[in-house]
């Protein structure tokens, strides 16, 4: 793992009127990480990632991604990452395909570009045959895959996941998981936030974010020795029953 | 609850009093050359009912032309030079009437309120004399004399195919995307929100272009309504008004979170009053004050009356620049809200 920083952040804070979402958080993401972003429903890890990713200003506090300021250098980022979101979001009613290429262009990627790498990744996924299907016709979890897959399909220096594998089945998500690596090989970086723990021990390091403050940052590893606990599901339980703020 | 409850108190309140036929307070023009004691009871009589409120007395039948197309009065009420004087020699007289056909019904209503004026009138002197008198009424319908009804329909159809395709529709798209998540994936991408913006309207604003040429088509060739004013000035204003509605759906789906809400907001915010308030079926000048006031922000009703305009008085911009300019307000006005509304959820 490399120690060029790809993500900062610097007392990050977002205010939603009276209400502090995030409440100025620091850390550093390296290139090639898989960093967990955890937290209990309503702990300010979507708001967290909507400033990261340009969505969203901060209130106030610092940060960069891919090496661009996130206040003047928003339209930068957006050329150098991906998103996917917790809520699945393909054009039900195009084919494989014709996602992919629509995906694609919005990133301005070139149309032999887009058909070469289409076929790659068709394989890579399995879906050679169903290329020219209606992504209504298939399954959750490969539909998962593929969102997955046109969302680093421009080839971005970091990937952003909101929670990617909720309600798929473990087989699927141990598939999602695998591509998560092989991403993380290719040299992306992922940021992916979760509710599943098992899923949180796959990761580099972990986050854990509490009533919008990050109260742990560490691998997986060191926070289980640290809190004297055996799994991550005990160290999350343990930070998360502190919290003040209710879930949503 | 407040819809639960509110609904059929608003509703009862505005069939029962605000949209009626009847034509009340009818703004009139009276043409008198000979002044005498008959035509000034006449108009006086027409003056005390509560349909006809005289708006100018004018002086030449030359006048008469330019005040329809202005649009302030609805009925011209002309008397012949020497009334009077063919009453009492001859027992007999002649009043003409003419009215506004560009609203079949309002036309109709109005010319029979009138002859019954007259006919009042008629009988009351007659009562006093032994011979009958008979004054004849001659009625002229200007812009329609058959008082086809599609005359009032086509522009009203106008106002509501644009509206229903351009607001219901691009609001629904666009608050689709937002349901299905791609909407976001598109923000946190290169593209320019506008450009997202201008990508969904374009497609609506074709399909309108289509809409206006078949309807127009299909009322010259099939249902006989004529163009009477400029052709280039008719397909500006359409395409004015289906910029208004565009920008009217993106605000709303700047709004709206889900398709649900998207519709039921365009339904009742605007099928409805464009319905009721644009002038279409009921005629606004008889409505209470607080619904003619509120009748000003429905845009259709500008573009209603515009069309009538230019469609079937054929007058040109010089009449119409105040309604143009308007709907170009409001186009500026709901297309900012929209964009500074897009630009606040980015934020």
């Amino acid at each position: 793992m490399s120690t060029d920083k790809v993500i900062t952040a610097e007392q990050l804070t977002k205010r939603f009127g009276d209400f502090t979402a995030v409440d100025a958080i620091s850390f550093n993401v390296y290139k090639g990480e898989i960093f967990g972003f955890l937290g209990a429903n309503g702990a300010g890890k979507t708001t967290a990632m909507r400033m990261l990713s340009g969505l969203s200003m901060p209130t106030s506090g610092k940060a960069s991604v891919a090496g661009f300021d996130v206040y003047k250098e928003n339209e930068k980022i957006k050329q150098n990452i991906g998103y996917m979101s917790q809520k699945f979001s393909l054009y039900e009613d195009l084919t494989v395909k014709e996602n992919i290429r629509f995906y694609a262009g919005i990133y301005g990627k070139s149309d032999q570009f887009i058909k070469e790498k289409t076929s790659v990744v068709l394989e890579q996924l399995h879906l050679t045959a169903e290329g020219n299907k209606l992504v209504k016709s298939l399954p959750l979890g490969w539909k998962q895959k593929l969102a997955f897959s046109v969302a680093i399909f421009h080839e971005p220096q970091i990937v952003f996941l909101d929670e990617p594998t909720g309600g798929v089945d473990p087989v699927t998500r141990r598939e999602f998981w695998n591509m998560i690596y092989l991403a993380a090989e290719a040299g992306i970086t992922v940021f992916v936030t979760t509710h599943y723990m098992d899923e949180a021990e796959y990761c580099n390091r972990v986050s854990i974010m509490v009533d919008g403050r990050i109260d742990a940052l560490d691998t997986p590893e060191k926070l289980k020795k640290t809190y004297g606990v055996a799994t991550m599901d005990d160290v999350f339980l343990k930070l998360a029953r502190k919290a003040v703020r209710s879930a949503d | 609850m407040f819809i639960l409850l509110g609904m059929p108190v608003v509703q009862i309140i505005i069939f029962g009093f605000a949209l009626t036929n009847e034509v009340k307070n009818s703004k009139i023009a009276i043409l008198d050359p000979s002044k005498d004691a008959a035509t000034t009871s006449l108009i006086a009589q027409m003056e005390a009912s509560r349909y006809f409120e005289v708006d100018q007395v004018i002086h030449s039948a030359e006048e008469i032309e330019p005040i329809f197309k202005k649009g302030k009065i609805k009925l011209a009420v002309i008397f012949p030079a020497n009334f009077n004087e063919d009453l009492q020699h001859f027992n007999k007289a002649q009043v003409q009437l003419i009215a506004d056909a560009s609203d079949p019904n309002v036309a109709n209503t109005l010319t029979n309120y009138a002859t019954a004026v007259i006919m009042d009138y008629q009988n009351r002197i007659t009562n006093d004399k032994k011979l009958p008198y008979t004054i004849n009424t001659e009625m002229r319908m200007l812009y329609n004399p058959e008082l086809k009804g599609a005359y009032n329909f086509v522009p009203g159809v106008m106002a509501m195919v644009l509206l229903l395709v351009c607001t219901m529709m691009t609001a629904i798209t666009i608050v689709r995307e937002k349901e299905m998540g791609t909407m976001e994936i598109m923000l946190v991408s290169p593209m320019k929100p506008f450009r997202i913006v201008i990508a969904k309207a374009v497609p609506y604003l074709l399909l309108s272009s289509v809409n206006i040429a078949s309807i127009l088509l299909l009322s010259v060739f099939v249902l006989d309504v004529p163009i009477n004013g400029s052709l280039v000035l008719l397909v500006f204003e359409s395409l004015l008004f289906t910029l208004v509605s565009l920008a009217l759906g993106l605000l709303i789906s700047s709004r709206a979170e889900s398709q649900q809400t998207a519709m039921f907001i365009s339904l009742v915010a605007l099928f409805l009053p464009t319905v009721m308030l644009s002038g279409f079926m009921f005629p606004v000048e008889n409505m209470p004050l607080p619904l003619r006031t509120v009748s000003n922000i429905v845009p259709a009703k500008w573009y209603y009356s515009i069309v009538k305009s230019v469609m079937i008085k054929g007058i040109g911009l010089h009449a119409v620049w105040k309604e143009t300019l308007i709907l170009i307000g409001m186009l500026v006005f709901f297309l900012g809200l929209a964009i500074k509304n897009f630009k606040i959820r980015l934020a």
